[in-house]
């Protein structure tokens, strides 16, 4: 055994209470797990007998997929409950949900949800370990993760990159976790995107606020674009997409700004020609599609430990 | 019937009074205060002694800002509960605010509500009517027949007034009764969608942010109006440091602007959203404020600025605030809360004296409603608060009068706990 | 059941079984057994379970090398994944890679670790093998046997035979992993 280190948590409900050697543990499981993907047989009975509720209170095709496809290859028995419609129409409450499922004795949940901290409402009262995955605006732990895995992949490293965050910085829900991650890690991040999408005091998360993407992606790393949700455009907060695109759209031409060995990233699902255009997005340079095999790994590493400090307490 | 307290720290700002002193009350009134009043008289005449030795004996605290929410959502509140938490928590008087359901915007409402307060019998209750027919916002209630039925202010609260033209005309209209018309000062625009205090935390919860704009800019247009119109202006809840300001130079002007500030904005931060973990309990309206705003507000306490501490005393049943933090509502109780808290961590370190904490819960808030109390002096009306300044108290939801249980203090340790009320020269009674 | 490091437990009770040479000889004993069992080298893979199967596979292979002038394929296996209670997760919560040389489908595995015991990890390296193919045969190669089997499984080679305590525990260690080379028993004084 090379550290001492021991997985404590029952829960992973955010990146920001997370210690460096903690985020480094399941980037290295996450690595072995990449090894059962690449088998024939994908699939080690690790979570056999063990129950994972997926609870979707937002369709999120991918992250769930993703989820359910870890869950698979580690034998676990996933179940999806999803809750339709938006929780502002009267519904079962949270609580109630949470009690319903409580009475199923799953081990793990999975919870998306449209609010910040409804997974910390959930996991202070089921005796289940606990995913976030993804509370509205506030931390979508498993996608910074998998973006990090990607960028140690490429770069051999997290500290000291350049990382440019492009975007709506805002409403974007893997924003914060990113940020809490990379700087937590060393890395050195910069945050651009429209005024009228820059939250209050972002650089008191530690990291560099700029309003123009070439300035922004000057020297860097790793460039990260954010999805432009296009209802934005009725919140005043940009004019159109073709004003978005003029202004923070990533161009092969502008990447030139970049470092020669610039890795791409885009958390998915992109629109090609507002926030990326289509050559960047599917040129050499681009990990996106690394970015979602990881994803599986990642949750897979996730589940393990979680999984691991529920049977021990048990 | 006579009463005599003897023995206590009489602390009464109109009069510059603090010492040992004793306090006689005959016929509902007060009538004597001095150093060793001879209690055999009173005791010859079939009155009562009481030792007050140990206690703090002040004008009767009024909570000139809370929401009995009856009638209508009585599953919250009713009159009766939330009165007697007011006596339980050291208060002779409250005011309530109209928005119940139905709106109190006329007498049957009002007369109601002091029927029931009557019936109950455990603090003086003044009601606050609408400023707008159903609170809508559109066109005055009928403030001249509200005000012969009891009530002493107006006021939307729960919503802003909006229409600047209705506002102006509150301020005018209100000036037949010399009545202060209460804002609840928020633009319904920019804080549209916000949850908390919009600022580092709400960056790092990721949670919609309410700027302190949205306050500011309803107060400074307010203030505007008051100029022109000379009514009185009283700002509820002010929350931000720039309102205060705006209320220092309005003062300063001249003009007839007041403000009361809470116990939570005092003593709280937009940063326990997250040390709580989302809890409900600390989503209110306004929200939780910045480091820097609630450092203003307590230098406002200290150079006279503002004018009442009110708790905005708002219950909602456990099951509404059991609910993600955005869905929940907003608000929290005070009643039983507001004295310990205060006494224990404003004026216990020395920031206010305990005469200007009397000026802010008595004084201040009788004058601002023009209601009876807020002084000893003789002659008064008889209306006094007792206190005990070194007991020790945890706070405890469960042990409450009020129906709810809504409450960020849960847990908190305090040095400071109301032993009685007296209303009218009558020693209130309420359920233990 | 974690294992301790005596490290960590310098008051515990240890009896040396095996020195550094002795166990040397041992391994190079159980090469020849190997070699001699199959009757040469054909279609034999090593496979070390880790940690400690991987050096005793190492050296295993290196004796082979010496005396058939033949290198033997060799993987590694991380039995994590498959093992048959998940509490030990919290207390390794590392999952290091698996690596087979190639395809073991139709050879012959010589699994190697270092110590028998409940049978258990023997259980889950089966499950894993079988996830990578479908081996001709799979034999079983352990520095020493000290009994309390829970599952009936038995060694085709054993280094060396020792009956212990419950309360005791055996210790194999390897230069590579542990900075020097013996077998010992140590009294943890936590019986049942």
């Amino acid at each position: 055994m090379s550290t001492e280190f021991h997985w404590s948590r029952k829960d992973l409900l955010g990146i920001a209470e997370l210690e460096p050697e903690e985020i480094t543990a399941v980037l290295d499981a996450a690595e072995s797990f990449q090894e059962v993907s690449a088998r024939a047989i994908k699939k080690v009975p690790t979570l056999r007998g063990q129950t994972v509720v997926n609870l979707f209170f937002e369709a999120s095709t991918r992250t769930r997929s993703s989820f359910e496809i870890a869950q698979k290859r580690l034998s676990a028995d996933g179940l999806n409950f999803s809750v339709s419609g938006s929780s502002l129409t009267k519904g079962e409450s949270l609580v109630d949900t949470a009690l319903t499922l409580q009475a199923m004795a799953p081990d793990l949940i999975v919870i998306r949800h449209a609010y910040p901290g409804a997974p910390q409402m959930l996991a202070r009262r089921l005796a289940a370990g606990v995913i976030n995955a993804g509370d509205g605006a506030h931390e979508h732990p498993t996608q910074a993760l998998l973006d990090a895995l990607t960028i140690r992949e490429r770069k051999g490293r997290l500290d000291g990159l350049k990382v440019a965050i492009i975007g709506d910085i805002e409403h974007c829900r893997v924003v914060r976790s990113n940020i809490h991650l990379l700087t937590k890690m060393g890395s050195e991040v910069v945050v651009a995107g429209p005024r009228t999408m820059m939250p209050a005091a972002i650089a008191k998360l530690g990291v560099t606020v700029s309003y123009d993407l070439d300035e922004a992606i000057a020297d860097a790393d790793v460039i990260m674009m954010l999805r432009i949700q296009l209802e934005r455009q009725s919140k005043m907060l940009f004019p159109s997409t073709r004003e978005y695109f003029r202004l923070f759209g990533l161009t092969r031409a502008r990447l030139q700004a970049a470092k020669d060995d610039v890795i791409i990233m885009h958390p998915g699902p992109m629109n090609r020609g507002v926030e990326i255009a289509s050559d960047v997005a599917d040129g050499s340079d681009s990990v996106i599609l690394e970015q979602v095999s990881n994803g599986v790994a990642i949750r897979m590493a996730v589940l393990y430990l979680l999984a691991g400090v529920r049977q021990a307490v048990a | 019937m006579s009463l005599l307290i003897k023995g206590g720290r009489l602390v009464d700002p109109t009069q510059e009074l603090d010492g040992e002193l004793d306090l006689l009350i005959e016929e509902g009134v007060v009538a004597r205060i001095g150093p060793d009043l001879e209690p055999g008289e009173v005791e010859a005449t079939g009155g009562e002694v009481r030792d007050a030795t140990g206690l703090v004996v002040t004008p009767g605290w009024i909570d000139m800002h809370i929401h009995l929410r009856e009638p209508g959502e009585e599953y919250k509140e009713t009159v009766a509960t939330g009165t007697a938490a007011a006596a339980a928590g050291g208060f002779t008087a409250v005011a309530c605010m109209a928005n119940t359901v139905p709106v109190n915007d006329n007498r049957s409402v009002t007369e109601h509500i002091l029927g029931e307060a009557e019936r109950a019998g455990y603090a003086r209750v003044h009601p606050i009517g609408a400023v707008s027919k159903g609170q809508q916002g559109e066109e005055l209630a009928e403030i001249a027949e509200m005000v012969s039925a009891g009530v002493v202010a107006v006021s939307d609260d729960g919503l802003p007034v909006a229409n600047s033209a209705l506002m102006r005309r509150a301020l005018e209209y209100a000036q037949h009764f010399d009545i202060p018309v209460i804002q609840h000062a928020q633009d319904l625009e920019l804080s549209a969608g916000g949850v908390m205090h919009e600022g580092e935390w709400s960056t790092r919860l990721g949670l919609p942010g309410w700027p302190g704009a949205a306050e500011d800019i309803v107060v400074a247009r307010d203030v505007l109006l008051t100029e022109d119109s000379g009514g009185r202006y009283h700002v509820a809840h002010l929350s931000t440091a720039r309102a205060l300001d705006l209320v220092r130079q309005a003062k300063a002007r001249g003009l007839r602007v007041t403000c009361e500030v809470t116990p939570h904005h005092l003593l709280l931060t937009d940063r326990l959203v997250a040390d709580s973990g989302f809890s409900p309990d600390v989503k209110m309206n306004p929200p939780l404020r910045s480091e820097d705003d609630r450092e203003a507000l307590i230098a406002g306490l200290i150079d006279g600025t503002v004018d009442a501490i009110a708790s905005d005393h708002a219950p909602h049943h456990r099951d509404e605030k059991d609910v993600e933090f955005s869905l929940a509502p907003f608000g929290i109780i005070g009643l039983e809360t507001n004295l310990a808290l205060c006494y224990d961590r404003l004026v216990r370190p020395g920031l206010i004296t305990l005469s200007r904490l009397v000026e802010l819960f008595s004084t201040g808030p009788a004058r601002l409603l023009g209601v009876p109390g807020g002084s000893l002096a003789p002659g008064s009306v008889a209306d006094v608060t007792l206190f005990d300044p070194e007991a020790k108290i945890t706070v405890a939801a469960e042990s409450f009068r009020s129906k709810s249980r809504n409450t960020p203090f849960e847990g908190w340790t305090l040095r400071g706990q109301p032993v009685g009320t007296i209303v009218g020269g009558r020693p209130v009674e309420f359920p233990s | 059941m974690p294992r301790i490091r005596s490290l960590e437990n310098p008051l515990a009770n240890r009896r040396t079984i095996l020195d550094a040479e002795q166990m040397q000889r041992v391994i190079r004993r159980m090469a020849g057994e190997i070699v001699e069992k199959r009757g040469g080298t054909d279609d034999l893979v090593l496979v070390g379970i880790r940690t400690r199967g991987v050096p005793l596979s190492e050296q295993i292979r290196d004796y082979i090398r010496e005396m058939e002038g033949v290198e033997l394929p060799l993987g590694v296996l991380d039995i994590n994944l498959y093992r048959d209670d998940l509490s030990t997760v919290a207390q390794y919560p590392e999952v290091k890679e698996s690596r087979l040389p190639g395809p073991i489908d139709d050879q012959i595995v010589v699994l190697c670790d270092d110590v028998l015991f409940t049978g258990r990890t023997i259980r889950a390296a089966l499950d894993a093998l079988i996830d990578y193919g479908r081996p001709r045969s799979v034999r079983l190669v352990v520095m020493a046997d000290r009994g309390f089997r829970e599952l009936p499984i038995q060694p085709d080679i054993v280094g060396h035979k020792i009956s212990t305590k419950r309360s005791e525990m055996v210790e194999v260690r390897f230069e590579e992993v542990d900075g020097s080379c013996g077998v010992d028993v140590i009294e943890t004084g936590e019986g049942e």
